[in-house]
């Protein structure tokens, strides 16, 4: 077992009351999806032979995938026709190739999804396989795919699986209400990737602001040896992949590092659900938990929805939007991403839905740095931020990256803290954009 | 949609904390209530009169200055002006009390460019520039006597040297007299207590960190008492005498922890502390003046950049240092 806690990290207000004790309900089958063909770290999905405009589909068909290993095949999220593959909106921004599919109302299943086998006799490379096909990517948020972190490097080898449950992020409570409602599942899922990656231990990290979901999590490991279940200290951004693992396991991922160098692979409990239904089911990622809230919603919930479900017919079925709604984000506050308008679908990695009003939004200028050194204390990969974003400001990116610009995770805390109001997490965004361009060139 | 004209587009994060410049400067202004308090219970009105012409003064030259009508603004300039009258004689002339306060803000501030642009402590700057102008109202034994409780006294009838002025001075007052403050000093230096009572307030808000406070104290301590000279009849003893007398507490506590003119990173602001500690020492006892905390502080708030240059931290997992 690790320390306890973390250098660095905030307390920000959690708001997770909103919808902590909202039970996850199924939203009705949208009358139409647009799926990105990118929801993905890694090579973009190329449309199969025969999906085009015209062509019908059913639920949990293979619509698109890339012959790149890092990418994830993308299926359709529900029955219908396709009326239209082009350029649409996507949360990360710049609009990307998407397929439109209008709903036939039928939600009719794909034939041939069958269970992968049985737990005891599956191999590496059959569980490996079955995950790639379901397409399933992490579902925390940064889309990885989840097959290509089930298979590491022979001199890299695993021995511990972290199941993250932290869920930092202020707001969120889809993870909560996945531990709570799917806890049997997240402990199969877990012993899949073990098995998958022959690791002898497996953790499973909740921070201490979600006791039901602990208590619930213990009574589903009490069989397990090689599970165990950490309390974390409830400081964001917990759920970070290095903080995570340091706390758990003590160990820590060097700089420019990924978990797999200390022998860690991480999934989010989604993920682990995920896994478990590709592997008894065959059943491929199409839905997940969002949770919808805000000050800004009027019906906040938690709702299993379908991907490619566009975020204005979410807000609709969650009663709207409030007349004082400032920001619409995905994500969460402190790393989610703010959207000019509610015309983008809900994708893979989509966790929240937030609205943020009036009150909650900052948007006075900001003044001069003075050197509280508030984001020195509060970063937790240990970084100056204000000499990097003073650095960046003045276009000097070589000190930028002497700084460690790029050991940031982009996590916010320096600018959550800034009394001076300052952007500093978007001028080291800016410093390492920068910073990777010229190593390019 | 409607909605869309009002959304906002901005970068992450989209929450902030409630702190600003101006809550960071009125939380210090509450830490220095109890300092303020102590004096005038313990030098009456005239300390009372101080405080408030060098604030009112620092915060018009401000205002006019920048050329703005909020004379409170973000509160730096009453921080100032208050810091400003915590070092001067308790019944310094109200003359010397307006042109210091003048200084610090200009000379110490806004020449600089203004807030998080000054590289000396503002406060220092103007008590350097009328301890140098006008010694004879600084130095020597312009310091009133305590009158505790007696509100209306003429403290200004009544001076004397300071506890550090030599050994007579020295054995004249005990330990507990220098914590409880009740001997003669700049105006906010005196009471050890009062001063730690108003840190604690920016210690629970996370304004100001152990390090330098601690350095600063530490290196007095230790140094005093290994070469703090003989007048107490052990080390131990000596070493405390020279955190309390005189303005080791008010420079490590409130001066040596302006947040501008101090270094950011952790190590920075242990090496910062050691440093002035180590200073204040020299001056005291190989000095031409009794006292040597406010010129090793700016001696120290010089260094800050390139104290900050050399401690950058290691990043998490980073392996080898670099700065």
């Amino acid at each position: 077992m690790g320390s306890t806690v973390f250098k660095g990290g905030v307390h920000p207000d959690y708001r997770k009351e909103i919808t902590a004790s909202l039970a996850v309900t199924k939203m009705k089958l949208p009358s139409k999806v647009v799926i990105p063909l990118q929801q993905h770290i890694g090579a973009p999905c190329e449309p199969l032979e025969g999906i085009e405009v015209g062509a019908e589909v059913k639920t949990g068909q293979r619509i698109a995938e890339s012959s790149s290993f890092v990418s994830a095949p993308i299926h359709a999220s529900i029955s219908g026709k396709i009326t239209e593959i082009g350029l649409y909106n996507h949360p990360l921004g710049r609009p990307v190739q998407a397929v439109t599919i209008e709903s036939d109302g039928q939600d009719q299943w794909v034939d041939g999804l069958k269970p992968a086998g049985d737990l005891s006799s599956l191999t590496s490379q059959e569980i490996r396989k079955a995950v790639q096909e379901a397409g399933i990517v992490g579902l925390g948020g940064a889309t990885f795919p989840a097959h290509v972190k089930l298979s590491p490097p022979k001199e890299k080898p695993i021995d511990v699986v972290i199941i993250n449950g932290a869920e930092c992020e202020p707001y969120l409570t889809a993870d909560h209400r996945v531990m709570l409602e799917k806890t049997e599942k997240i402990v199969f899922g877990l012993k899949i990737m073990m098995k998958a990656l022959g690791a002898e231990k497996g953790i499973i990290g909740i921070e201490d602001n979600k006791a039901d979901a602990i208590q619930a999590m213990e009574q589903a490991i009490a069989e397990e040896d090689a599970i165990s279940i950490n309390r974390l200290h409830t400081k964001y951004p917990q759920g970070a992949e290095k903080m995570l693992i340091l706390v758990t396991t003590g160990r820590k991922v060097p700089s420019g590092g990924l978990p797999m160098d200390v022998g860690v692979v991480n999934h989010n409990v989604g993920t682990a659900v995920a896994v478990c239904d590709a592997i008894r089911e065959g059943k491929p990622l199409i839905e997940r938990v969002v949770t919808v809230t805000g000050e800004g919603v009027n019906t906040p919930a938690n709702l299993l929805i379908r991907v490619g479900t566009l975020v204005s017919d979410v807000l609709e079925t969650c009663g709207g939007l409030k007349e004082e709604t400032r920001k619409l984000i995905i994500g969460g506050p402190m790393m989610g991403l703010a959207q000019s308008n509610a015309d983008l679908p809900v994708i893979k990695g989509t966790s929240g839905i937030l609205a943020l009003t009036d009150d909650d939004v900052y948007l006075a200028e900001s003044s001069p740095c003075i050197r509280c050194a508030k984001c020195v204390t509060a970063c937790p990969v240990q970084l100056v931020p204000t000499d990097i974003a003073q650095a960046a400001e003045h276009g000097l990116f070589k000190k930028a990256e002497k700084l460690h610009a790029l050991d940031c995770f982009e996590c916010g805390c320096c600018a959550y803290v800034c009394p001076s109001k300052i952007p500093l997490t978007q001028l080291i965004r800016i410093a390492k954009a920068e910073i990777v361009k010229a190593k390019k060139r | 949609m409607e909605m869309d004209k009002k959304l906002v587009v901005s970068s992450s994060p989209h929450i902030r904390s409630i702190d600003s410049v101006q809550s960071v400067m009125t939380d210090v202004l509450i830490a220095l209530f109890p300092v303020a308090l102590m004096a005038v219970l313990l030098f009456g009105y005239q300390a009372l009169l101080t405080m408030a012409i060098s604030v009112v003064t620092a915060m018009l030259v401000e205002a006019l200055w920048l050329k703005k009508r909020d004379i409170f603004s973000d509160r730096s300039a009453a921080v100032t002006g208050l810091l400003f009258a915590m070092v001067l004689p308790p019944a310094a002339p109200w003359w010397l009390v307006v042109i210091g306060s003048a200084m610090a803000i200009i000379i110490g501030k806004q020449v600089f460019g203004g807030i998080g642009y000054n590289i000396f402590n503002p406060a220092l700057v103007g008590r350097a520039i009328v301890v140098v102008s006008w010694g004879s109202h600084m130095v020597g034994t312009v310091w009133s006597t305590p009158e505790p409780f007696a509100f209306g006294a003429d403290i200004a009838a009544v001076t004397t040297a300071t506890p550090l002025a030599g050994e007579a001075q020295a054995q004249a007052v005990t330990l507990a007299q220098l914590f409880v403050g009740n001997v003669a000093g700049c105006l906010g230096e005196t009471s050890a207590f009062a001063l730690l009572v108003g840190a604690a307030w920016l210690f629970y808000k996370g304004h100001i960190d152990w390090r330098i406070p601690v350095g600063f104290i530490g290196t007095v301590f230790v140094l005093g008492a290994l070469l703090g000279g003989g007048f107490y009849e052990n080390h131990l003893l000596t070493g405390f005498f020279h955190v309390l007398a005189g303005g080791v507490m008010l420079g490590a506590l409130f001066m040596a922890t302006d947040l501008v003119t101090s270094p950011v990173t952790p190590v920075g602001k242990l090496i910062f502390g050691i440093g002035c500690g180590l200073i204040t020492i020299l001056i005291r006892l190989w000095g031409t003046m009794p006292e040597g905390v406010t010129f090793a502080i700016l001696i120290m708030n010089a260094l800050t950049p390139i104290i900050d240059n050399f401690t950058v931290p290691k990043q998490f997992g980073g392996v080898k240092k670099s700065a």
